[in-house]
């Protein structure tokens, strides 16, 4: 059985790569959620369901859709290669484009319920107390919503880990270069060294136990 | 002082709506009576932003608080009341002195009137306790003493006694007093309790099916002595509001 610096790699760069698309979706996804949570606004119901897509349509179906936008010839890879020389097709940057797109909803989600748990008179009050908006929402929601939205992260995280079908697609299975966890398992596969690709699927598992563990316990309710 | 005034004011609220052509609110503390669901906490939610009116005009002194007519809404942060609603909505995840200390946040504290109000509302031991460590009447205390700790023109009391037990509405009937006595802020003050219009209002303002009964002194609508056996002196009937 092999597992060597190579597979190690792969584990290091399936690590960073989950928590920097995490930590890039945070502010957006927080943002958004409460935006859902405490307002109503003309599309909310559209963007709410364009959201939450990822998480019913098939990964690949997200990552050709990702490929037709982000590719070259796409309507928005052809703007970032012409102005600004940025290539994402086959990068680690599809990696993190991916991982972040599918990862999002779970987001949202979660951090959405718990803004909602909040209660709407505490911030009312805080109003009347002389508090704009912003101030309610750094004061007063986001803090009581903390344990929600950091459950909420590490699901994201914990997503973004074995994410597969979507990140085959737009980064392929590059070895060194795009290759995550879930890809590379695939690859060893494909290649019959089915005893590397189990001893990673048990790393996999460790770690996803491990941020799924910690989930749980801040989206289980505070004790009185 | 500030006279409160309602010109056509006109709310709704699902079925429901809230109608007062024309009321002054010129005393001390007016208190605003009627049975579950007359509008009265409505009444309090306009003063203090947080229900917008479909029509008509809200006036604080010469602060415009609502005008329809000019689409005008000024936002409850800046209209400078101290609200405190039916259920306190103290701030779990702050202690009792971050509570009070909230509506001052980055502004220059006004230690006299923090030791005033620590001293009428017998805070000082509290404030390191949390919300969720305090009794019913620990938290009404601190929920009043932090709608003051903003200088509030007008403190908004929502049936402030409501959750209280019997021995414990007299003591905190007792600590409103004081802040009546001893805090020129003026008040409106709601309740379905005539007993507690009697003791703290100068004047009454009755709502019933969201419409003004009658507007008076308490003196000539509430008496003391008719507690408990009250009976409301107005002409019309009241005893059949909505739940």
């Amino acid at each position: 059985m092999k597992f060597g610096m190579e597979e190690w790699n792969v584990v290091f760069f399936t690590i960073w790569i989950a928590a920097l698309s995490t930590a890039i979706i945070l502010p957006f996804g927080v943002g958004l959620a409460w935006l859902l949570a405490r307002r109503n606004w003309p599309g909310k119901s559209l963007v709410e369901t364009m959201v939450s897509l990822p998480l019913v349509i098939p990964p690949v179906a997200t990552g050709l859709i990702l490929l037709k936008v982000f590719g070259r010839r796409g309507p928005v890879g052809k703007i970032l290669e012409e102005n600004l020389a940025l290539e994402i097709v086959f990068t680690w940057k599809a990696v993190l484009l991916a991982l972040a797109v599918m990862s999002f909803p779970l987001l949202v989600r979660t951090a959405r319920a718990a803004f909602e748990e909040v209660d709407f008179r505490l911030e009312q009050v805080a109003r009347t107390m002389g508090s704009g908006p912003f101030k309610v929402f750094r004061t007063i929601s986001l803090p009581l919503a903390r344990r929600g939205i950091i459950g909420g992260c590490i699901l994201a995280f914990a997503r973004a880990l074995g994410e597969f079908g979507a990140t085959i697609l737009i980064a392929g299975a590059i070895t060194g270069k795009t290759a995550t966890i879930s890809v590379s398992i695939y690859n060893l596969i494909q290649l019959g060294q089915d005893e590397a690709a189990l001893v990673l699927m048990m790393v996999s598992i460790g770690i996803s136990f491990v941020a799924l563990w910690c989930g749980e316990r801040f989206l289980r309710p505070a004790k009185p | 002082m500030n006279q409160l005034l309602f010109h056509q004011v006109e709310l709704k609220i699902g079925g429901f709506c809230l109608q007062i052509p024309q009321a002054v609110f010129p005393k001390r503390v007016t208190g605003i009576f009627g049975p579950s669901g007359s509008g009265k906490t409505s009444l309090l939610e306009i003063v203090a932003g947080l229900r917008r009116p479909a029509r008509g005009t809200v006036q604080l002194g010469k602060t415009m608080f609502s005008d329809s007519a000019q689409r005008f809404f000024l936002p409850p942060e800046k209209r400078g009341t101290g609200y405190v609603p039916q259920d306190l909505a103290l701030f779990p995840h702050m202690n009792v002195e971050k509570n009070l200390r909230y509506g001052t946040d980055g502004k220059q504290t006004d230690e006299n009137l923090w030791a005033q109000i620590l001293s009428v509302l017998e805070l000082e031991k509290l404030l390191g306790r949390m919300p969720s460590s305090l009794s019913g009447g620990e938290r009404q205390r601190v929920a009043v003493g932090r709608a003051l700790m903003s200088s509030p023109k007008i403190l908004l009391l929502d049936e402030p006694l409501r959750n209280l037990d019997h021995g414990l509405k007299d003591r905190g009937m007792e600590f409103l007093l004081k802040i009546r006595d001893e805090f020129s802020t003026p008040m409106l003050y709601v309740s379905h309790e005539p007993g507690e219009m009697a003791r703290i209002c100068d004047e009454v303002l009755v709502l019933n099916h969201g419409r003004v009964v009658v507007q008076g002194a308490v003196s000539d609508l509430f008496k003391p002595s008719d507690v408990p056996n009250f009976r409301f002196s107005a002409p019309a009937d009241i005893s059949g509001g909505s739940p």
